[in-house]
């Protein structure tokens, strides 16, 4: 034993020759102690900055919800900064129809998409599939943004306004008051592709949370692939695909750019889906310029961050965690 | 010997490497056959070509022929449904569905809208579900869910879920290595009580359910069927070497 | 009608193969309108891209259809970009490492990994009117370090969990194997873990960079733009994406024209990005333990 033992410590020596010696062991705990310590405050930069965030843009907008009252602000139908009027219904409905109608474009083909990406595709169609949309998740705002201008803004003008019109015209939400092109649709079909490849992949990972006993207990009977899929997987993932639905929703409450480029920018409470609108991001981005001319500007383009703010990290902290949680149950069976 | 699978000229791949070698074999009608062998010698990827499994690990691969009733299931015009509700499978490890116990055992029946109304639906969940023996311990709570059944129950389930889609030919791919003595033997004793209305392949790495459940033996050695013959001659005369060393406990 | 054949118009086969067939729609237009994107952005930016635009910094009329180029906007967004990734590194790389070594899956490590997963979500827009606000606060203006500093907040989230995610999946056995050796967790997070998240360094750098590269929403309140190519952190600096917004918005059809050009670059850059990330990636994982 103690032979072997200094035959061992002989060779070490040899290996560390030339290097500094080896730390004590009591200097080697305490330096594990002060690394922890150290690492610690690093991890509580992510948990501080999103308080840091909300405080400083509460701060900055509390002159303005002080004066007004958050409904009123909320509420208020009229935008006339020059006459200190901050209404921010209009932005508030051009928001939330530019994002429904993103979401429910986007939904149908993600899911079906990422069903076929996880149940049917073989490896090479996936390994296909996975750098296309990381590809599409790279690609900046802006450029979607061009896409949009050239692609599909006279799309809309062109094709689907004179169809909707002649066909749903009747119906108000699909009637075509304003033929420019620039408007929810344009803006709402540009945001299903933005937010199109988030959904899918999360999805897809919710997907592969199911047991493949499962799938083969429902194949071995006898079912086809879509009946195995209706029956028992949609099923099991529904609070999953429902969370990944709600997170792409909260990136599209978001979007900036791309959507400014596209929607048309009246600020008027919209009725159908070729109208303009002038969602909350692209009034705070259109505007920076003269924020700080007019009393109170600034405040009221800060309180509508921070209310973009809330209602994002409300939905985004729901969703994430049902995905978290469905995430772990795959990683404990 | 009536066959009621023929497997001709079978070779399966996986990837690069051969899985299962120029395989011919024939399993007898309503008798149970044990595929017995080390484990690796692909006795449940040979169970896994009869109900077209295989096809669900990517990248395999497969020559050859597997007649049910002299229809090879491997031709183009074949449905793999109706090939999987004609051999039904046991698992190793009870999968129940997640819905209740009642409705995993109709699952199958309404897949392929066997029935016509809720009446017979439920006479068939009794039916099948007295065949697995577990009617009297399930019969008033057949609207938990399945999970909350015990292991052993769990699998007894599975065998009526099986069963409940009035397969010919049933699969167990070592149906009992995950359950405790009892339940294994309940599981066994209605394989035997089965066997005279279903053909049934049971792939077993345990030599002494072999000799409890075999008719008819097959014994495989790294991808080859070494030897296969009634239960019998198999393990009282092997004519092979390698077999006579596997039965006599030396691999 | 045989034994076991197909009946092709049984229901539930035709559902079967509907179903299918709109999952390969429905892939195929997404994967397409990526292809959409890259060729109109391609054939619009072709035509007005030349080496002006690339090499000098806008002249005098520029942005009434006189020459020069975007060059400041180009050198801005790589400052920027390149400035925001290194800051963010800085953070991330330790709590990556902490997460893996010290966090693990327990309760605060859930908590860090949501609290990331959630700035990744808040949009860049609120990130700028974040750091506008700060800004007026602290009375500063629109400068090239007030871009980076906000770019890091986007990126650090990103960053951090990409590496997380590289790092998780490395195999336990090697640091229990060092833990075993009665190293201690600082010396296994120095070591080893280090060693094997550099495919993850790099990814995470990649994609961090891609994002702070063609953000548009929070260089606007916090770079500012300028024709001037910045020669200090205290000057305000132009970017790409704003670039291509405030050209796009011209009047006048040639500075639109340049506008699409400036997305091509804009699109090129983050298309090599992302390609090397991938080629990259796959190099360096063969040098890793799995």
């Amino acid at each position: 034993m103690s032979q072997s033992n200094s035959t061992f410590s002989k060779q070490s020596n040899k290996q560390t020759e030339g290097r500094p010696p080896r730390p004590s062991v009591s200097t080697r705990a305490r330096q594990d102690q002060a690394a922890r310590r150290t690492f610690f405050v690093f991890t509580l930069l992510p948990v501080l900055l999103i308080l840091f965030i909300a405080i400083a843009l509460f701060i900055r907008s509390w002159p303005i919800i002080s004066a007004y009252g958050l409904s009123d602000l909320l509420f208020g139908e009229v935008w006339r900064p020059n006459n200190e009027q901050f209404g921010f219904w209009p932005f508030i409905l051009g928001t939330l129809w530019v994002t429904t109608v993103g979401v429910v474009l986007a939904v149908p083909l993600c899911l079906l998409a990422s069903i076929y990406l996880a149940e049917y595709a073989h490896v090479k169609m996936r390994s296909f599939a996975k750098p296309i949309l990381d590809l599409l998740a790279a690609i900046p705002p802006v450029v979607y943004g061009v896409w949009g201008l050239l692609t599909i803004v006279p799309f809309v003008d062109d094709v689907l306004a004179p169809l909707f019109d002649r066909w749903l015209g009747s119906v108000s939400i699909f009637k075509v008051n304003q033929p420019t092109g620039f408007g929810i649709l344009s803006a709402g079909i540009v945001l299903a592709v933005m937010i199109a490849p988030l959904i899918i992949s999360v999805m897809y990972e919710i997907f592969s949370t199911v047991p493949n006993d499962l799938r083969h207990a429902s194949l071995a009977v006898g079912a086809t692939r879509w009946q195995t899929i209706r029956n028992i997987i949609l099923p099991q993932v529904a609070p999953g695909i429902l969370a990944a639905i709600v997170l792409g929703a909260s990136r599209a409450l978001g979007e900036t750019i791309a959507v400014l480029m596209v929607v048309g920018n009246i600020p008027q409470v919209p009725t159908s889906i070729f109208d303009s609108a002038y969602p909350l991001p692209a009034l705070i981005a259109n505007n920076y310029g003269e924020m700080m001319s007019i009393p109170l500007y600034d405040a009221a383009l800060l309180s509508a961050a921070l209310v973009l703010l809330i209602v994002i990290l409300i939905f985004n902290i729901l969703s994430m965690l049902v995905i978290q949680r469905m995430l772990r149950r795959k990683w404990a069976s | 010997m009536d066959a009621h699978i023929q497997v001709k000229n079978l070779n399966v791949y996986y990837g690069k490497q051969q899985a299962l070698k120029d395989v011919n074999i024939e399993i007898p009608k309503n008798q149970i056959t044990v595929i017995m062998g080390p484990s690796g010698c692909g006795k449940t990827t040979l169970l896994k070509t009869f109900n077209r499994f295989l096809e669900l690990t990517e990248g395999t691969q497969l020559t050859g022929e597997v007649l049910v009733d002299g229809k090879n299931i491997y031709d183009r015009d074949v449905d793999v449904t109706e090939v999987r509700k004609v051999v039904g499978l046991l698992a190793q490890r009870p999968a129940p569905l997640p819905m209740s116990i009642f409705d995993n055992v109709l699952y199958g029946m309404n897949i392929h809208r066997m029935k016509k109304d809720r009446r017979e639906y439920k006479d068939a969940a009794r039916h099948y579900l007295e065949i697995a023996g577990l009617w009297d311990e399930v019969q008033n709570r057949l609207h938990d869910p399945a999970t909350s059944l015990s292991i052993g129950q769990q699998q007894r389930l599975c065998l009526a879920r099986g069963l409940a889609v009035e397969p010919e030919i049933i699969l167990g791919d070592e149906p009992t290595s995950a359950l405790d003595p009892i339940s294994s033997q309940n599981i066994e004793s209605r394989l035997i009580e089965l066997k005279q209305q279903y053909t049934t392949v049971i792939v077993t790495h345990t030599l002494r359910q072999a000799k409890r459940l075999g008719d008819y033996v097959i014994y495989m050695y790294l991808g080859e069927v070494i030897e296969a013959g009634p239960a019998k001659e198999v393990f009282n005369n092997p004519q092979h070497e390698r077999t006579r060393a596997y039965l006599e406990g030396q691999i | 009608m045989g034994f076991l054949t197909k009946k092709r118009w049984q229901r539930r086969h035709l559902v079967e193969t509907f179903m299918k067939f709109i999952m390969r729609v429905s892939l195929f237009i997404v994967a397409g309108s990526l292809g959409l994107i890259l060729w109109i952005v391609v054939v619009r930016g072709l035509p007005s891209l030349s080496w002006e635009m690339v090499s000098q910094i806008p002249k005098g009329g520029y942005y009434m259809g006189k020459g020069g180029g975007i060059l400041n906007a180009i050198i801005g967004s790589l400052y920027l970009a390149a400035g925001g990734t290194l800051l963010a590194m800085i953070f991330s790389v330790p709590i990556a490492i902490y997460l893996k070594t010290y966090l693990g899956d327990s309760k605060w490590g859930q908590y860090v990994r949501l609290s990331l997963d959630v700035l990744w979500g808040i949009p860049s827009i609120v990130y700028g009117a974040f750091g506008f606000a700060l800004m007026i606060s602290l009375g500063m203006r629109a400068s090239l370090l007030a871009g980076i500093i906000i770019l890091a907040f986007i990126e650090l989230p990103i960053m951090t969990r990409a590496m997380d995610e590289v790092i998780r999946r490395m195999p336990e056995d090697l640091e229990h194997a060092a833990l075993a050796l009665g190293s201690t967790k600082f010396e296994v997070a120095l070591r080893i873990v280090t060693r094997q998240m550099l495919p993850g360094i790099t990814t995470a750098i990649l994609l961090g960079f891609g994002r702070g590269i063609g953000d548009a929403a929070s260089v606007l309140f916090t770079a500012g733009y300028t024709d001037r190519i910045p020669t200090s952190l205290m000057r305000p600096t132009a970017s790409l994406p704003l670039a291509v917004f405030f050209q796009l918005s011209s009047p006048y059809p040639e500075v639109r024209e340049r506008g699409y050009a400036a997305a091509l670059i804009l699109t090129v850059i983050v298309l090599v990005v992302s390609f090397s990330s991938r080629w990259l990636s796959a190099r360096l994982n063969k040098y890793t333990v799995k």
